[in-house]
C-alpha cells in the first residue's frame, strides 16, 4: 500500500515537472500553430546554466533557479525575434526540419563545450534524503518539486484567467485573426509568451537535472515526452496540458516500476491509444483549425 | 479537344522518359564501373537513395509527414537479418522480397493511425511507432540480439550464382539494380491516375474527396507501398553490411532522411536519389573536419536551407543547368523544380 502511495508522489512530481518543460510548447503550438521540436534545447540552455552557477560558482542553488529562467527565456526572445517569427506562416515541415536542425546544433554545441557525460548539480543538504510521513517515504527533493511546480501553475493559471494579459493571450489563442482585428497585438503577446514558455522549460531544465539526467542528449531524449504532453493535452488550455503531465508521470513511473520490462513501451502505446480515440487530444477542442 | 483528353496528354508527357534521366541513370552506371574502389560508400548511398524515395513517395506525392519512417527500415533489416541467420530463406533477392513484405504489414496495419488526424498527431504517431519498435527490439533481445544486434550474418549468394564479395562489388551492383527496378515502378506509380489521385489529395483533400477520390484508401494505399520501399531499403542494408542493430530505428535516421529529401528535393523521385549523393558527401566532409561533431553541421545546413526557403534554393541550384539544357536543346527546362509541398 505505502509503495503505492511512494509511487504516486513520485508519479506526481515526474508530471508536474513535465508540465513546467512543457507547456511552454502548448502555447507555442496553441496559439502560433508552430510545431518547435527544439523546446528541449531550451530546457537544457536552463540546466546547464543552473550547473554552472552552482558547481563552478559556488552560487546557492535556490539563487540559480530564477538565473536559469531568465537565461533560457533571454536566448527564447532573441531567437524568436531573429529566426522563428520566419517560421510562423510557413508549412509544418518547414517548421519540423528548422526546429530538427536547431536541436541537432544545440546537441552538438553543448556536447562540445561541456562534454558529453551526464551532469550533476550539487544540491544543499536540506534537499537530500527523504522522510516518512505516515510510513510513506517522501524524497525532499521531489516535495520541493511539487511546490514549486505546484505554485507555478496556480500562478499561471491565475494569470491567465484574471489578468488583462492572460485575457489577451487566450483571444489570440482562440482567434488571431479576430484578435489582431480588437487591436490586440499578436505577435507582442507571442513573442511575451514564447520567451516565458522558454523561461520555464529552463527552469524545469534545473530541476530536472536531478531526476530527468541531463547530458547533451536531453533535447532528443525528452523531446517526444514533451510532444505526448502536449498531444494529449491539447492545446487551448493549461488544465489540458497539466492533467496530460500527471497522467503521464503517474502511468512513467508506475510502468516503469510495475512493468520494468516492458520500459518506455507503457507510456507509447498509451499515447497511440488515446489518439486513436481523440484525435486531437484527450481535453483538445474537436473542431480542428 | 475535350477537358478529359486534355489532360490525359498532358499527363502522358509529363510521363514520358526524358534525355536527362537516362543521362542520369548512365552516370549512375558509369559510376559503379570508375570508383572501385569506393563501392562501400557508394552501396551506403544506394540504401539511403531508395529509403528517401519511399519518404517521397508519402511527403512529396501524398503530403503525410513522416517522423518514424526508420520503423519500416528497421523492421526490413532485422527480418533480412532473422531470415538469413535462421537459414529460413538463404536466397538473398527472395529475401529481400519477404522483408519488404513484412514491413508492408506492419505499413499497412499502421496506415489506419496515420491517417486520422492532422499534421501534428501523424508526427507523433509515427515517431511513436518507431520508438515503440525500438522498445520492442531491446526489449525482445533473445530474437534480435538486444544492444549488441544481429551477428554473424552470412549472405548466400545472389540467385545462387554471384556471392557477395568483400569489395562490395556485388553488393553495390545488387543495391543499384534493386534501386533501379524499384523507381521503374514507383515512376510508372505516381504517373498513373492512381499517382494523380495521389497529387490531387496532396493539394486539397477536402476537394479531392468531393471530385470523388477515396481519399482514406489512397492514403493507406501509398502509405503501405513507402513502407514497402522502407522495408527493402532496409533488408538491403543488412545484406549488404551483415548487421542489423538498434540503431536502424533510430530517430536520426528519420531525421537525416527528412534532410536527404530536403536536399534533393520532393515530389519528382529524383529528390532522393539526389539528396543522398549529396548528403553522404556533406557527411564525410563535416566528419572530415570535426569528427564528433559533424552533427552540428548538418542541423546548420537544415536551419539555412528552411531559412532560405527550399523553393528558392532548387531554382538556384537548377538555373545552370537548365540554362545549358535551354541552349544546347533549345526547349524548355527539363530538370523541373518540384510543385510546392507546403
Amino acid at each position: 500500500m505505502t509503495s503505492i502511495l511512494t509511487n504516486l508522489f513520485d508519479g506526481v512530481a515526474y508530471g508536474m515537472l513535465l508540465f513546467v518543460l512543457a507547456c511552454g510548447l502548448a502555447v507555442t503550438l496553441g496559439l502560433m500553430n508552430f510545431v518547435n521540436l527544439a523546446h528541449g534545447a531550451f530546457a537544457m540552455a536552463g540546466g546547464y546554466v543552473c550547473m554552472l552557477l552552482v558547481n563552478q560558482h559556488g552560487w546557492p542553488f535556490f539563487a540559480a533557479l530564477p538565473l536559469a529562467f531568465v537565461s533560457s527565456a533571454l536566448i527564447g526572445i532573441v531567437l524568436e525575434r531573429t529566426l522563428y517569427r520566419h517560421l510562423y506562416a510557413r508549412s509544418h515541415l518547414d517548421q519540423v526540419l528548422f526546429t530538427i536542425g536547431l536541436t541537432f546544433m544545440s546537441v552538438a554545441a553543448v556536447d562540445y563545450i561541456q562534454g558529453s557525460s551526464r551532469v550533476f548539480i550539487n544540491l544543499p543538504a536540506a534537499l537530500q534524503g527523504q522522510f516518512d510521513l505516515f510510513g510513506v517515504g517522501i524524497g525532499r527533493y521531489r516535495l520541493m518539486i511539487i511546490v514549486i511546480c505546484g505554485l507555478l501553475t496556480i500562478g499561471l493559471q491565475m494569470v491567465l484567467a484574471k489578468t488583462r494579459f492572460g485575457s489577451r493571450l487566450r483571444a489570440a489563442v482562440d482567434d488571431p485573426r479576430a484578435a489582431s482585428g480588437l487591436g490586440i497585438n499578436v505577435p507582442q503577446v507571442f513573442a511575451f509568451t514564447f520567451a516565458f514558455g522558454c523561461g520555464l522549460a529552463g527552469l524545469g531544465g534545473a530541476l530536472s537535472a536531478e531526476i530527468l539526467g541531463l547530458d547533451p542528449y536531453f533535447p532528443l531524449k525528452f523531446m517526444i515526452y514533451f510532444l505526448i504532453v502536449v498531444t494529449v493535452g491539447g492545446s487551448s488550455s493549461i488544465t489540458g496540458p497539466f492533467l496530460a503531465s500527471l497522467l503521464l508521470g503517474i502511468g512513467d513511473v508506475a510502468g516503469k516500476y510495475y512493468v520494468p520490462k516492458m520500459g518506455p513501451f507503457v507510456i507509447y502505446t498509451m499515447m497511440i491509444v488515446i489518439l486513436i480515440w481523440r484525435p486531437n487530444g484527450l481535453f483538445g477542442r474537436t473542431a480542428a483549425r | 479537344m475535350n477537358a478529359s483528353s486534355d489532360v490525359g496528354f498532358h499527363a502522358q508527357r509529363q510521363a514520358r522518359w526524358h534525355y536527362g534521366e537516362a543521362a542520369f541513370w548512365l552516370v549512375v552506371l558509369a559510376c559503379g564501373f570508375l570508383f572501385p574502389t569506393r563501392y562501400l560508400i557508394m552501396t551506403d548511398i544506394m540504401r539511403l537513395a531508395l529509403f528517401a524515395m519511399s519518404l517521397d513517395l508519402i511527403l512529396g506525392y501524398a503530403g503525410i509527414v513522416s517522423l518514424g519512417h526508420a520503423a519500416f527500415f528497421g523492421v526490413g533489416a532485422y527480418a533480412a537479418g532473422l531470415l538469413a541467420l535462421h537459414g529460413i530463406i538463404n536466397e538473398p533477392v527472395l529475401a529481400l522480397i519477404v522483408a519488404g513484405l513484412a514491413a508492408m504489414v506492419l505499413g499497412f496495419a499502421t496506415s489506419f493511425l496515420v491517417i486520422r488526424g492532422v499534421d501534428l498527431t501523424r508526427l507523433m504517431v509515427t515517431l511513436g511507432i518507431a520508438l515503440l519498435l525500438e522498445a520492442l527490439a531491446e526489449r525482445f533481445s533473445n530474437i534480435t540480439g538486444g544492444t549488441d544486434g544481429l551477428q554473424g550474418i552470412e549472405m548466400q549468394p545472389i540467385f545462387g550464382e554471384i556471392p557477395f564479395d568483400m569489395f562490395g562489388k556485388a553488393g553495390f551492383f545488387y543495391s543499384l539494380a534493386v534501386l533501379f527496378v524499384l523507381f521503374l515502378l514507383a515512376r510508372r506509380i505516381v504517373h498513373s491516375p492512381f499517382g494523380l489521385s495521389l497529387r490531387a489529395i496532396k493539394n486539397n483533400p477536402l476537394r479531392a474527396a468531393a471530385i470523388g477520390i477515396p481519399v482514406n484508401r489512397r492514403l493507406i494505399a501509398i502509405y503501405t507501398l513507402a513502407a514497402f520501399y522502407a522495408g527493402i531499403a532496409g533488408a538491403l542494408f543488412t545484406q549488404t553490411t551483415a548487421i542489423a542493430s538498434l540503431d536502424v530505428f533510430a530517430f536520426d535516421r528519420s531525421a537525416d532522411l527528412m534532410l536527404v529529401l530536403v536536399i534533393g528535393g520532393t515530389g519528382y523521385l529524383y529528390g532522393g536519389l539526389i539528396g543522398a549523393v549529396i548528403f553522404r558527401m556533406l557527411q564525410e566532409v563535416f566528419s572530415t573536419i570535426t569528427p564528433q561533431y559533424w552533427q552540428f553541421w548538418i542541423g546548420l545546413v537544415l536551419v539555412v536551407i528552411v531559412l532560405v526557403g527550399r523553393q528558392r534554393l532548387h531554382y538556384g541550384v537548377l538555373f545552370l543547368p537548365n540554362l545549358v539544357i535551354k541552349q544546347i536543346a533549345g526547349r524548355k527546362a527539363v530538370v523541373t523544380v518540384p510543385e510546392s509541398d507546403a
